[in-house]
């Protein structure tokens, strides 16, 4: 895991305790700066404050920190998609985003777009269309589809929209091109542009 | 990753003020490559002052038809903005043509231009990378070098910059607007970017501790034609291989004017000039497409990997010029 790794352990002590992970360094002045901070996230609803080394990617806080096991982490260098959660319903990678750079965020997870016991339309085709084989993908391409299908009802145009100008024609090539950003290693793909495409109706 | 301080200034100028005092401090905008090269060990700064409260997050109009971008707005906001999609939509393809989706929601304009090469090596701590670590070699001359630099490079380094969205604000003769300790200044986009001479590991002419504020663009040229192509290894999710904003006006089937700008051959976004020339007053065939393109690259230096870059941009350019102009031989 190279240098990332090599810290995770101190980190994580960091993100449980609340405690200052050790090999921090003392400023000029001789006072210690800050490098643990404090912060809130709204997740899934729910209003958690926790202590975070400065360090911590906004994965790592909800799932080391917090225990929110939805998102993945399949690279932790933004190569994937597997990490992908929803920042005010915009979707973003959560292993390139700080933690303390989202203080007072909202952040949703696919284990929290449902109705209580009742799955978010866009989980629900994934189920009825076989969208995902071992799973681990899924969660972030459950957020990626329903943060995107927010950008196509807003009009954003993508790369393979023909007319800058016009309203987004929505096609299979649209759902790939708009869900590149996310792999499946198991190769669910053909399911997985079925289930948006259904739930996009 | 070394432990490092965070704060969030209201006030652009405290902002550079920190980062200005603090050789170990670095701007943080979206994070989409800082976070990356933290974990790699390629950037260890001690404090992150970030910029999102302090620059621009909008897109306005100026007056004679130009436009400002904020530093902070992001690649998605840009690309969809009505006002570029109307005016500047070699813009839009550029930056849609770059990153996910996801990205682009985290990504601003400023954190774009700044980008840093990723060449394989650079992005290695265990390997030599003047560009890294100055004075300690350049790996990518004698190893992998299927991404290397065609034009402008230099023995130190052979890298390429990788942004699509700087390729088409270069042909939009793009401003960039930079506040530093001493106040505000201008830095053309064709000046911003560095070759990589004998001290490659400055990417730009920017100094510690000045904030990018915005990206000016002026009123787009009056009844031309533009078009942003990229060619990669697959078709989405991928870096350029090389691509090409081309922006032309054509008059009684004669090229008018054109700007031409390359991505993936330079340490730099490449302002195609020499093209440009040729084209001018040409008619508009593809014999004279070819020539033009050619001409960029008479100085073109290849080596066994990377060779294949000429002949790749010289005929996406013909082709993108073709189809805009409807040469029909
Ligand atoms: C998997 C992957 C694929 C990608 N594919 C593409 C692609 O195909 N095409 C492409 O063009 N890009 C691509 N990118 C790169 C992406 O576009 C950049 O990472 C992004 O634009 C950087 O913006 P940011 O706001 O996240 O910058 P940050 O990571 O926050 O910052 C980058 C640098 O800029 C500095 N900085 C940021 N804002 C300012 C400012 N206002 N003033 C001064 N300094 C500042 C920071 O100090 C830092 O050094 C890809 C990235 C990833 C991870
Ligand atoms: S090409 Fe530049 S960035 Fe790549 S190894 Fe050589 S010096 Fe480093
Ligand atoms: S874990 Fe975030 S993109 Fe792969
Ligand atoms: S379902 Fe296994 S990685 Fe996508």
């Amino acid at each position: 895991m190279g240098p990332a790794g090599s810290c995770a352990h101190d980190r994580l002590t960091g993100v449980l305790t609340g405690k200052p992970s050790g090999n921090e360094t003392r400023s000029r002045s001789g006072r210690k700066p800050a490098l643990d901070t404090t912060i809130t996230l709204t997740v899934d609803g729910e209003r958690r404050e926790l202590t975070v080394d400065n360090r911590t990617t906004l994965l790592d806080a909800l799932r080391d920190g917090l225990g929110v096991y939805s998102p993945k982490k399949g690279c932790d260098h933004g190569q994937c998609g597997a990490c992908t959660v929803l920042l005010s319903g915009r979707r973003i990678l959560s292993c390139l985003a700080l933690a303390v750079a989202h203080d007072g965020a909202e952040v949703t997870t696919a284990a929290g777009l449902g109705e209580g016991e009742e799955l978010h339309p866009v989980a629900q085709a994934f189920l009825n269309h076989d969208g995902f084989q071992c799973g681990y993908c899924t969660p972030g391409q459950i957020c990626s589809a329903v943060g995107m299908l927010a950008e196509v009802d807003q009009g954003w145009p993508s790369h393979v929209t023909e007319d800058l100008g016009a309203p987004v024609e929505f096609d299979e090539a649209e759902i790939r091109e708009r869900m590149s950003g996310n792999l499946c290693r198991c190769g669910a793909y053909p399911g997985i542009v079925d289930a948006i495409r259904e739930a996009s109706r | 990753m070394i432990p490092f301080t965070y704060s969030r200034p209201s006030v652009a100028a405290e902002a550079v003020e920190a980062v200005t005092a603090d050789p170990g401090a670095s701007f943080l905008a979206g994070g989409t490559n800082l976070v990356d090269h933290l974990k790699l060990g390629i950037a260890s700064p001690t404090a992150l002052v970030d910029v999102r409260d302090v620059v621009g997050d909008q897109v306005e109009e100026l007056p004679r038809g130009g436009v400002r971008i904020g530093a902070g707005v992001t690649n998605s906001e840009l690309a969809a903005h009505p006002l570029i999609r109307a005016r500047y939509p070699l813009l839009s393809s550029a930056v849609l043509a770059g990153a996910s989706g996801q990205l682009r929601n985290m990504a601003t304009t400023g954190g774009n231009l700044l980008q840093r090469t990723r060449c394989p090596y650079f992005q290695d701590v265990t390997t030599p990378c003047n560009k890294r670590a100055p004075g300690s070699g350049c790996s990518a001359l004698e190893g992998y070098g299927r991404d290397n630099a065609v034009l402008g490079a230099s023995e130190q380094c052979v890298a390429t910059h990788p942004s699509d969205m700087a390729v088409a604000l270069l042909a939009l003769e793009a401003v960039v607007r930079v506040l530093g300790p001493s106040g505000e200044r201008e830095v053309p986009l064709e000046a911003f970017h560095r070759l990589p001479g004998a001290d490659p590991e400055r990417d730009t002419v920017l100094e510690h501790g000045e904030l990018i504020t915005a990206v000016d663009l002026p009123a787009p040229p009056k009844g031309a034609r533009s078009a942003y192509r990229k060619v990669r290894d697959r078709s989405s999710y991928a870096f350029a291989l090389v691509s090409v904003a081309v922006i032309v006006r054509v008059q009684s089937e004669q090229i008018a004017d054109a700007r031409i700008a390359f991505g993936g051959v330079a340490h730099a976004p490449w302002r195609a000039h020499r093209a440009e020339e040729a084209l001018r007053d040409r008619l508009v065939t593809e014999a004279s497409f070819r020539v033009a393109a050619e001409t960029e690259f008479v100085e073109a230096r290849t080596g066994r990997e990377n060779a294949f870059k000429v002949p790749l941009a010289v005929n996406t350019c013909a082709a993108v010029l073709r189809s805009l102009t409807g040469a029909t031989r």
